[in-house]
Parts: C-alpha cells; structure tokens; sequence
C-alpha cells in the first residue's frame, strides 16, 4: 500500500470519527488542537485504524500519534514490516 | 427455545459499536425483547448523538441519560420506565470508571479520591439500581453486571478496578440473597478481555488479550457476541434456577494454571 493510499484511508477515517470537514484533515493537522479530538475520540481512532489497516497500536506509540501525518508514518511502517 | 418477547430490559454502557453492552443489545433484541437504552450524557451530546445512531435499528422504545453519580438522574430513569413500561423484567448493568492513572503503575499509590470513585461508579451502583429495579420487577426479573477476572486474582495493572469487580461480585450474591425473594435473579458474567473504549484506560490490554490467545483452552478470547449470548440466556426462562452466580465467559481461562502451550514445547 502506498502512502498515498494510507493517507487516503486515514483521512476517511478521521472525518468519519471526528465529524470534521475532509478539506481539514490535512497532514500537519493536529488531532486534539486542530480537529478537536478528546481524549475518548483519540482512543476510538487509534481503535478504526487498527481495524481498517489490521494492525495492532500500543499505548506507547498511540501516545506519540498527535497529527494526520504522524498517523500515516506509524501505519506505513507497520504496514511494510508485516509485508 | 430463548424467547425473550414480551420482556422488558433496560441496557446501560453503551459507548460505541465495540461496547460489551452493545454486543448484549444487539443479543436481547434478535430473542424478542423490548429494550431501553441508557448512555452516559456529557456537555455536547457527543455521546446522546453517537448512541442514538447506533441503535437506531433496535428500535429501543427507551432512550435516556443515565449518569448513575446522579441520584436525581436515577431516580427519573426508572421512573421513566416504570411509566412506559410498567414492569421491568431485565435490567442489564454494564458501568465502571476508574482514573487512567490509578490503571497503571504501582496499586499502592491509588488515592483515596481515585479509590472512592472506581468503587462508587464500578461496585454502589449495581446496589442502587437494584434498589430502583426492585419495585418494577413486580413479575420477577434478572439482573446481569458485567465482572472480570482481575476481581479475584490479580491482573497488572488492572488495580483497583479489580477491587471495584470484588466488591461487584459480592454485591451480585448480597442482592441474589435479598431479591430472591421477588423472584429476582442477580448474576454476573465475567468476560475474557475485549478491546472496547472502556478496557483501552487499561495498561497493556493488548499483551492481556494476547497472553489469553495462547493460554485459554480455546486458543482465542471472546466477542461481545459471545457474551451477550451468556447476557440472553441469564434473562430468559432457561436459567430460572440460577441466581447470585459469575458465570465466565473467557474462552476457559480461568481454569488455566500453567499454560498448557508451554508445558508442550
């Protein structure tokens, strides 16, 4: 999968989760201070994308996930190690 | 067989679509039942919104804000229900709240504020629900709570959310005791770990559910299905003759003492 296709999916995702407009949900954009996202919203998007991408994301590293971007890095290289 | 038509049963703890209460709803509604729905409010209606949503096809004949620190809140539930419904005959308990920070680490550093919380909003509310369900289960009725394991042996990191689940469990034989009386059956089911928005507060649920996956005698863990399937069955007429139990559904871990994945390798 190419990291414009994870970008694509992410994005979907996240306007579905955050009820945001897509046109908002651009790479450098923050989850919790740009999209509005609280602490349950964050959980629940950590939880779609290990469902829509079958990969597991451990606290630690859902921590670490702040921005669309951020989301897109951790997932390509998961995606790539389990090729 | 399991015909729950004609049964009233009000379900509270629905998050979202990963909700134990969820997997219970959607079980008690394919046997029959009539149901009422109950979600935690918050400021926006995030949640009354997200919930509405999702069990909008259940067709609940119910829906209402239930924030069981709210004495006030309680009490025009069921009266509420004691309006529409008349009798209740299920109520399905499926609420704990612990803080993040009293989920992880050392469990000698749980505050007394975090300790109180957990065990008013985990364990007392079953009792003062119980309390409320009572005069409307003028037929008999069943109550299920959802426990786990982490209540009677010790689970890292699970804290004193197994404090809460001990003192859950003992209120299950307490209340069995009393309300038997009324022909009202109090059990618990004791679910394997789920990933749902509720167990991700818990530190390293995903080694959790993984160690079941190797240990458990079924070599899995369970679905929301699976325990409202078990949540059914305790509503209905086939389990008449249980009351005041904790019935695990965990794929049989319980049982396990050494895994018997090592002892073959």
């Amino acid at each position: 999968m190419s990291e414009t296709e994870i970008f694509d999916k992410v994005k979907k995702i996240v306007t579905d989760q955050l009820g945001v407009e897509s046109g908002k949900v651009v790479p450098e954009a923050n989850f919790a201070n740009d999209l509005g996202a609280d602490s349950l919203d964050t959980v629940e998007l950590v939880m779609a994308l290990e469902e829509e991408f079958d990969i597991e994301i451990p606290d630690e590293a859902a921590e670490e996930i702040a921005t669309v971007q951020s989301a897109v890095d951790y997932i390509s290289n998961k995606v790539a190690a389990s090729a | 067989m399991l015909d729950l038509t004609g049964k009233n049963a009000l379900v509270t703890g629905i998050a979202n679509n990963r909700s134990i209460a969820w997997g219970i709803a959607q079980q008690l509604h394919k046997a029959g039942a009539n149901l009422g729905i109950t979600y935690l409010p918050d400021d926006k209606g995030k949640m009354e919104k997200k919930v509405a949503e999702l069990v909008e096809p259940l067709q609940p004949s119910l829906f209402l804000p239930l924030n069981v620190q709210d004495e006030a809140q309680v009490h025009s539930t069921f009266e509420a229900v004691g309006n529409t419904w008349g009798t209740l005959d299920s109520l399905i308990h499926c609420l704990a709240f612990a803080n993040r920070d009293d989920l992880t680490g050392e469990f000698s550093s749980t505050s007394r504020a975090g300790f109180t919380t957990a065990l008013d909003i985990s364990a007392y509310s079953l009792i003062q629900m119980a309390s409320a369900a009572k005069p409307l289960m003028t037929q008999g009725g069943s109550i299920v709570t959802l426990t786990y394991l982490g209540g009677v042996k010790v689970i890292p990191n699970y804290n004193v959310m197994g404090i809460a689940k001990a003192a859950l469990e003992m209120n299950v034989r307490y209340l069995a005791s009393e309300l038997g009386q009324s022909n009202i059956r109090v059990n618990a089911i004791s679910a394997g770990p789920i990933r749902t928005l509720a167990s991700s507060a818990v530190g390293g649920i995903l080694d959790m559910i993984h160690h079941v996956e190797e240990v458990a005698p079924l070599r899995r863990t369970v679905s929301q299905t699976e325990v409202g399937n078990t949540a059914a069955f305790l509503c209905s007429d086939l389990s008449s003759g249980i009351t005041g139990q904790v019935i695990y559904v965990d794929a049989g871990y319980e049982i396990m003492g050494m895994s018997g994945a090592q002892a073959s390798s």
